[in-house]
This record gives C-alpha cells, structure tokens and sequence, in this order.
C-alpha cells in the first residue's frame, strides 16, 4: 500500500557555524511518538559531518539526501556562508522540500542583512511565522 | 487656484527627476547597509535608546547644514514663497534628488507640515528587536532637515512620529516652524 502525496513529518534546523542551532522547527502530520524530539536533534547532528564533506562535492546549495537514519532521510541545503539548513523528514518529497530551502534561503538571506541581527545569534522575529506558512505551503 | 497648484506640482516634480538624474548613484543595498552599521555603532557607543536617537538626530544636523547647499546648487528651484512651497520642495525635490523616493506633504497647517514616506531606503531589511522598541531608526533624516533649513533662515523642530518600524503604515516626519531667523548683518563702522 504506497500513500502518495503522504503528509510526512518534518523537523528542520537551521545550524551555525560552530554547529550549535540557531533556529528549530517541527510540522507533524501525524501522531508523534514521545522519545522523538532528543532523537531528531541528535540523528541531525549526526548527520553534520556527512554534510561537511558532501559540501565539496557540489556548486549546488541544495545536497538532497545526505544521510539516512531507519525510516527518516536527512536532507540538506548549505549557505555560502556555510550555514546548514537541515531538514529531518520521514517522506519523500523532493520537490515540496527543494523548494522551501529556496524560500527559507530567501527570508534567511533577509534576517542576514537586519543591522540587528549578529551572526550565529538565534533567529527571532517574524521569521518564524514565515517558516511556518512555508512549511504550510510545501509538506 | 487649483490649476495653478497643479501646474506647480508637476513643475517640482520635474524639477526632482532632473535633480535625481544629475546626481551620482550608489547601490540602494549597500546604502541600507552602511546605514546600518552607522546606527548599530551608534546603539554600541551609547547604550541607551533616548542618546542614540539624540545622537543620530545630530549626526543629520551635521549632514543637512552642508547638504542644503547641494542641494541648492544641483535642484533648479525657485525662492519658496511660503512654508508651504517649502515642504512641496522637499518632499518632491529634496528628498527625490537624495534618496530616489517620492514623499508627501500631508495633514498642513500655517507653520507645520507633515511629510510622508511610503518607501524608506534607510530601512530596508530592518527589523527592530524588543529592546529597540523606541528607537527612531530613521531619526537622522529628521536632523538633516532640521540642519539644512536653519541654513536657509528657518528654525524647525523635526519629529519622526510614524514609522513602519513601529508597526505603522507609513513613516512620517512632523515639522513644525519655531522661528524665522534674520541673518545678522554686521556693520564695519561699528
């Protein structure tokens, strides 16, 4: 029995420089087993170092599929200025996520160039509500 | 009247268009930016809202004093024949000719004017945080106003008091004429 068009879970993190999160996320379509949010953080992580050397691989931002972890995929989008938007995610959906890393991308690139923003720091503000609408929109 | 008010009003904003078209250009972006920087230095430098805001109203007097003379030299405008022709002049020559926007003159009285900016290149990305709350980001333009027309022999008091920062729809400056300064001339026999 295939489900297409699944509405799958999502959580997706925006990591810095120094690997610490600067911005979280969830969108849940379906009941959540409890132990998750600790596991989805740390399979995240895991997945840093595959990102680290993919990174090289491409001219492309968008790296897909960078690491699997038993029924999620990890997907991956890194900045110039080598910041990681991650995204955990237990569908496929590749041109629903490929398309709200452009977005993100775009309202990321717009909170960068707020004089009150410092680099690294996390993201408040409307940012947020924006992410949410987009991820709305794509999963 | 009224045609000739309208005839006025295309007249000046020819006038803008010709002004903007004379003068030198920079990449809109990188004037946000600079900005700023300028008033995070400002915020570093003296901590507190009600000084920066004080600070940068200065920092535009010092800009407006010498601005007005370029102003004068570069915009092919004619003696204001009242503070109202003065607020026309600004709003669709001066501030056309340096910032590339269109302002409005709105809610007039005698000796006060109200300009209206729908578009503020200064603020362009910006997104004050809590703590900010108050800061009149945009205060400098207030200060080079109130600099470039004591130049021209008018005391002014200049007020940010809209502001799309705050949550507004429009950012609007409050100017109000205080005094008309006679140029003092001294006599060489005294």
């Amino acid at each position: 029995r295939l489900l297409f068009m699944a509405s799958g879970n999502y959580m997706f993190v925006i990591v810095g420089e120094d690997d610490t999160p600067i911005y979280e996320v969830e969108f849940l379509n379906t009941q959540r087993r409890e132990d998750t949010s600790h596991l989805n953080q740390f399979i995240i992580h895991a997945a840093l170092d595959m990102v680290d050397e993919l990174v090289w691989g491409t001219h492309s931002m968008y790296l897909k599929c960078v690491d699997k972890f038993n029924d999620f995929n990890i997907s991956a989008f890194v900045t110039a200025g080598h910041i990681k938007l991650m995204l955990l995610h237990d569908v496929r959906n590749d041109d629903g996520i490929r398309n709200f890393f452009n977005d993100v991308y775009e309202l990321f690139v717009r909170v960068l160039m707020n004089p009150f923003y410092r680099p690294n720091a996390p993201i408040t503000s409307t940012f947020d509500a924006r992410v949410k609408l987009l991820g709305r929109k794509y999963f | 009247q009224k045609a000739e008010t309208e005839m006025s009003a295309v007249r000046l904003n020819r006038a803008g268009d010709t002004a903007f078209a004379k003068v030198e250009k920079v990449s809109s972006e990188l004037f946000s930016l600079t900005y700023g920087a300028v008033v995070m230095q400002v915020i570093k430098d003296y901590e507190e809202v009600d000084a920066t805001n004080a600070q940068l109203e200065k920092m535009g007097y010092n800009i407006g004093v010498r601005l007005v003379d370029e102003f004068l030299a570069k915009a092919q405008v004619s003696a204001c024949q009242s503070f109202q022709d003065t607020a026309e002049v600004i709003a669709k020559v001066g501030f056309k000719m340096f910032l590339g926007v269109n302002a409005e003159v709105v809610k007039t009285t005698g000796d006060e004017f109200t300009l209206q900016l729908s578009d503020n290149p200064l603020a362009e990305f910006v997104e004050l945080p809590e703590q900010y709350a108050k800061l009149e980001y945009s205060g400098m333009l207030c200060g080079v106003l109130r600099g470039a027309l004591e130049m021209v022999q008018m005391r002014v008091t200049c007020t940010l008091v809209r502001d799309v920062l705050w949550g507004d729809d429009v950012t609007e400056i409050r100017v109000v004429l205080q005094e008309m300064l006679n140029e003092e001339y001294h006599d060489d026999e005294d």
